[in-house]
């Protein structure tokens, strides 16, 4: 059996309020996918859809989207695991292909955040984690995020002002990102305004992505195919995935996620690579603390040596270790189901030396780490040049 | 057979400020709230004890559980106080939300309300105590051991 390569990636811009219905966003990445594939609709053997249903109008997007994106009457279904769908989405095309059930897979991840209004939206937060002994509390996604990162302050030492540090990188790439929502610079002042309360301590404003409306679209073929459509195909190399519990209570780790830690593992393992091989990473900066996480749960740096990493900006595009320099999910915005698409099209255009600004020198291997919820699943792909 | 309304046991939609389920198998959970007590459940069968409450122990198939209270201390694990909150809990806030560890099993909640955040710190020693809110609403918090 052969490998399985990348042949296509595209990504509708990150917005605030899309002026346009799904089938509308969804084409945005597809359109864009498809002309860098240069296939056409016959190509396609099938096609998955990922988002998170609760900010959908439309039950069961992905029949909707086929038809309008021409991909009747091939098989089409919906794949969701929240922030982290459309990596799924790639893991499932992957095992279609692999095994010989079809060639060619288009794996579409859209979300309109703005479908809902935003006391919809506001209502939903509150059932973002376990709605039966969790969200009595009141609570919120940041607040989750917030309790990682008290934990890994009071083990580690680190502070405020090293994830600080990470919003400014993801500002920097942001700025030079067309599709990004957020295409300012951010400085350590705004981000300290004693102005802008914390959201939930010690978490503030400029720690949190923003919610977007967007689209991504990745086509994945049989080695065969890939070589006989495309002049760089980039390979998966490495695919692994993890799950965590939803309560809190039910976890051990509180300074790192579990799930990156496992899905690294397996990723890493599959690939024949370690950490030292990476040239360039996606990793999923919901908010500051994620990322700073992920530099240590995918061995980027040691436990507790993430701030010493963003310190001596390792992680900037000429570092060692060059992370979300696309402007990370910080920047971008955060369209849930089309995220990890997104991350992916990132590190292949990165891998086929086509990310303008953004390039990094010269890459061969590259990672994306995207995660669902606070870590209740989360998904690490390897992908390579060669 | 005879028509009539089927009795419905929703009393969990009691827990919390606001409940986002009202029928669970732990319902007794709530009974035991107001009567001032936190409980979770262990397994007869392989004594693993599970916080919150479960009807059924996934690891030995069995849903032959018993009640246990949640006594002594807890260590704060980590915390957070929330500025802003979700639909229907605009008026607990500010409120931080926590977890404590009891060795066995860990218990999610929230801060009692009359302690600042300033004399919250990692490792410190608190107990759950069961608490009726102004709503009417059955809950617990966390405060000083």
């Amino acid at each position: 059996m052969g490998r399985v390569g990348i042949i296509g990636v595209g990504q509708s811009a990150f917005v605030r309020g899309y002026p346009g219905s799904i089938r509308e966003l969804a084409y945005e990445g597809f359109k864009e996918a498809m002309e860098d594939a240069q296939i056409s609709n016959e190509d396609i053997d099938a096609s998955i859809v990922c988002s998170a249903p609760e900010y959908d109008k439309q039950r069961s997007p992905a029949g909707v989207l086929a038809e309008y994106l021409g991909l009747i009457p091939q098989p089409t279904f919906y794949v969701e695991s929240v922030c982290s769908s459309s990596s799924t989405g790639l893991k499932v095309a992957y095992s279609m292909i692999k095994a010989g059930l079809h060639d060619v897979v288009c794996v579409l991840g859209f979300q309109k955040m703005s479908e809902i209004s935003s006391a919809e939206s506001q209502e939903r937060m509150g059932r973002g984690a376990d709605i039966q002994w969790e969200s009595p509390f009141g609570t919120m996604m940041p607040a989750y995020y917030a309790m990682y990162a008290r934990a890994h302050m009071a083990k580690y030492g680190s502070t405020e002002e090293d994830l600080a540090l990470i919003r400014i990188k993801a500002a920097t790439y942001g700025q030079m990102n067309k599709k990004a929502v957020y295409r300012k610079p951010v400085t350590m002042e705004q981000i300290f305004d004693p102005e802008r309360p914390p959201v939930a301590t010690p978490l503030k404003v400029f720690d949190c992505c923003a919610n977007a409306d967007g689209s991504s679209c990745i086509i994945v073929a049989s080695e065969e195919k890939a070589k006989a459509l495309c002049e760089k195909p980039v390979w998966i190399l490495g695919l692994g995935a993890a799950s965590e519990a939803v309560n809190m209570a039910g976890r051990d780790l509180f300074t790192g996620l579990s799930v990156a830690i496992e899905a690294g593992k397996q990723a890493y393992e599959m690939a024949g690579v370690g950490p030292e091989d990476i040239d360039v990473a996606e990793v999923h900066d919901c908010f500051t603390i994620a990322e700073m996480m992920a530099y240590e749960n995918l061995g980027f740096a040691k436990p507790g040596e993430g701030k010493e990493l963003i310190g001596a900006k390792e992680t900037y595009k000429e570092g060692k270790i060059p992370v979300n320099v696309d402007g990370g999910l910080l920047s971008k915005g955060h369209p849930i189901g089309a995220t990890g698409g997104s991350q992916i099209r990132t590190i292949v255009l990165q891998l086929r030396g086509d990310a303008g600004p953004m390039q990094v020198e010269n890459p061969e291997i590259g990672l994306v780490h995207n995660i669902g919820g606070v870590g209740l699943y989360g998904n690490v792909t390897i992908l390579g040049r060669s | 057979m005879a028509k009539g309304k089927k009795e419905v046991d929703d009393r969990f939609g009691r827990f919390g400020t606001v409940s986002f389920t009202s029928i669970s198998k732990v319902n007794d959970f709530i009974d035991y709230l107001a009567q001032g007590k936190v409980m979770g459940t262990r397994c007869k069968q392989c004594g693993a004890t599970h916080f919150p409450p479960v009807a059924d122990c996934a690891e030995c198939l069995s849903s032959n559980v018993e009640w246990f209270e949640v006594t002594g201390t807890g260590k704060l694990v980590s915390f957070s106080t929330l500025t802003y909150g979700p639909v229907g809990f605009e008026d607990d806030l500010p409120y931080a939300i926590a977890l404590l560890d009891y060795g066995d099993y860990k218990v999610f909640g929230r801060i009692a309300k009359d302690i600042p955040e300033k004399e919250l710190s990692i490792g410190m020693a608190m107990k759950t105590e069961p608490l009726t809110l102004p709503n009417g609403q059955l809950s617990y918090v966390f405060s000083k051991a």
